[in-house]
């Protein structure tokens, strides 16, 4: 798709609002090997937006970029406006950026109340940690295991849990529903539609484009380190037989 | 005379005594070895040394400016650990992203430099130190006389390891150190100074060494050469206890401070290479080290 006609489509149920995170030309390097080639995209406050893709297509390596935690990007990498692309990792997080790893990065020397407390508050506003039990009682009943003990939908919830705390406004999720049971799924994918509900920005990485569209306001496809179509949540059955053939399913 | 197994009760109270004095110091120097080698992944050879520059400013605070053992143990490891933030911040710090062979030489390097610097000024003959007068005398025991400067080794050793240990596993700066020993990218991802976390942590394990060194410096003579001495051992006991596990070291350094002192009551001549053996045999068994997880 001619990139006229895709930034038409990605303005087509733009709000007036500003994009909470705007991403252009955004180049990301692993070593030596160039990943990411002029990634382009938005997403506006409350939204939830997902990257979809096959393997290797860059979805994670973006996610990484936006972080900081990439060796080498280029571009630009907005957030609320600011621009991010010089700061540090931990600058960025300051700004309210909250990162759930797809490994989700569980702490084996810390125990599940650790884990959660980990996460230093970076604004104001995030969730008491009564709340984050309400919606994972599990953490609570296992608030003294080892964190790796854990199952991995606890860890899962873990990650996103300890996340709520710090009061970031924009989550990025990486494969939050990889390798899980379809109940587990259930229960995050309920999670991210009352966060979303509560005004959360989410940028969701997902290969289950089934599960992204139970949450998901807009959906843009990643191939090869590139933006390449946008597509609505509201017309994303109209669009499966083109989705199935990015994705190769 | 009373004896157990042919040997002089007197003389086995006395050399495990010894024994867990020199454990005491293996225990204070391998913690802080273990500590930077958790988080900085940088084997610190310059750690001899920097226990030597601790009794050095002990004595220098005495003989230059008339400050006595009790603001010693105070001023100098804040002193050495001041130094080691500034050597983290100027060198180590630009070793992180490269092998660790290059941490090895670098700090084996200043190792060198400041002990001979210190050999330059101060000769290779010792200065004493005296015990400090509260700490002077003994006590009898009903199976030993025990110096009361030996027991407050111990005593004290034991305090500071049980007490880092405490603030490593049971406080939120410790729980940050453990985090970013695992995963430091995702640390500094959460929005946690991680830089700022390994210039003090290392700024603290010197400072640890610096302690052990004004520990020694009445019971040792104050010697350019006492660190070189003392590391050698240590490296051996932190490869037995395995690298960057913090109670591992603490307990094998207590625990082979009495096996050498246990083997200079049996086999006196083992004395010296007894802690070698245990680490080929550990090596062989259990190469990650007794404590130390697989890598």
């Amino acid at each position: 798709m001619p990139d006229a006609a895709l930034a038409e489509r990605e303005t087509a149920s733009a709000s007036t609002a500003a994009p909470s995170l705007a991403i252009e030309g955004l180049e990301g390097w692993y070593g030596e090997s160039h990943v990411l080639h002029g990634m382009r995209f938005d997403v506006r406050p409350g939204e939830v937006v997902t990257l979809l893709g096959r393997n290797g297509a860059g979805k994670t390596t973006t996610l990484r970029a936006i972080i900081g935690i990439l060796g080498k990007r280029a571009g630009s990498v907005r957030y609320d406006g600011v621009e991010t692309i010089r700061l540090s990792s931990r600058a960025i997080a300051r700004l309210g950026i909250g990162y759930v790893p797809e490994e989700r990065g569980i702490f084996s020397s810390l125990s599940v109340y650790e884990n959660l407390m980990l996460p230093p508050r970076v604004k104001p506003g995030g969730m008491s940690v009564p709340e984050i039990y309400t919606l994972f009682p599990n953490l609570e009943e296992r608030a003294g295991s080892q964190g790796t003990k854990l199952s991995g939908g606890e860890q899962q919830m873990l990650a996103i849990g300890r996340i709520l705390r710090t009061g970031a406004k924009l989550i990025l999720l990486d494969e939050p529903t990889e390798g899980l049971a379809p109940v587990i799924v259930q229960q995050i994918g309920h999670t991210l539609a009352r966060l979303k509900r509560e005004g959360y920005t989410i940028l969701l990485v997902e290969q289950n484009f089934r599960f992204a569209q139970t949450i998901a306001d807009r959906h843009f496809v990643v191939e090869q380190g590139r933006v390449v179509d946008c597509i609505l949540n509201a017309e994303l059955d109209a669009n499966i037989g083109k989705l199935h053939a990015y994705l190769g399913v | 005379m009373m004896t157990i197994l042919g040997v002089p009760t007197q003389a086995l109270f006395g050399q495990l005594l010894l024994g867990l004095i020199n454990g005491s110091f293996y225990a204070l120097l391998s913690l802080g070895l273990a500590i930077i080698f958790g988080l900085l992944n940088i084997i610190n050879f310059a750690h001899g040394a920097q226990y030597m520059m601790g009794a050095f400013v002990a004595w220098m605070l005495l003989n230059y400016a008339g400050l006595g053992y009790w603001w010693a143990l105070i001023l100098a490891p804040l002193a050495v650990g001041l130094f080691g933030v500034v050597l983290e911040r100027l060198l180590i710090a630009r070793l992180y992203k490269l092998d660790h062979l290059y941490g090895l030489l670098l700090t084996f390097g200043l190792a060198l430099i400041i002990q001979g610097l210190f050999r330059q000024q101060y000769g290779v003959s010792g200065l004493p130190y005296a015990i400090p007068p509260e700490l002077s005398g003994g006590q009898r025991l009903p199976f030993m006389f025990l110096p009361n400067y030996r027991g407050w080794i111990v005593a004290f050793s034991l305090v500071i390891c049980i007490v880092t240990w405490l603030v490593i596993e049971k406080t939120k700066l410790g729980a940050y150190l453990r985090a970013a020993t695992e995963n430091p990218t995702l640390v500094q991802a959460f929005g946690v100074n991680v830089p700022l976390l390994l210039t003090l942590t290392y700024g603290f394990g010197v400072a640890l060494a610096a302690l052990a060194g004004v520990l020694a410096a009445p019971v040792y003579s104050v010697n350019p050469n006492m660190g070189a001495d003392i590391i050698i051992v240590v490296f051996a006991v932190v490869v037995i206890g395995g690298m960057g596990s913090i109670l591992g070291s603490i307990l094998t350094g207590f625990a082979l401070g009495l096996v050498e002192g246990l083997t200079k009551v049996f086999y006196p001549e083992a004395s010296a290479t007894a802690i070698f053996v245990i680490m080929v045999v550990v090596l062989l068994v259990k190469p990650a080290g007794l404590f130390g997880k697989p890598a």
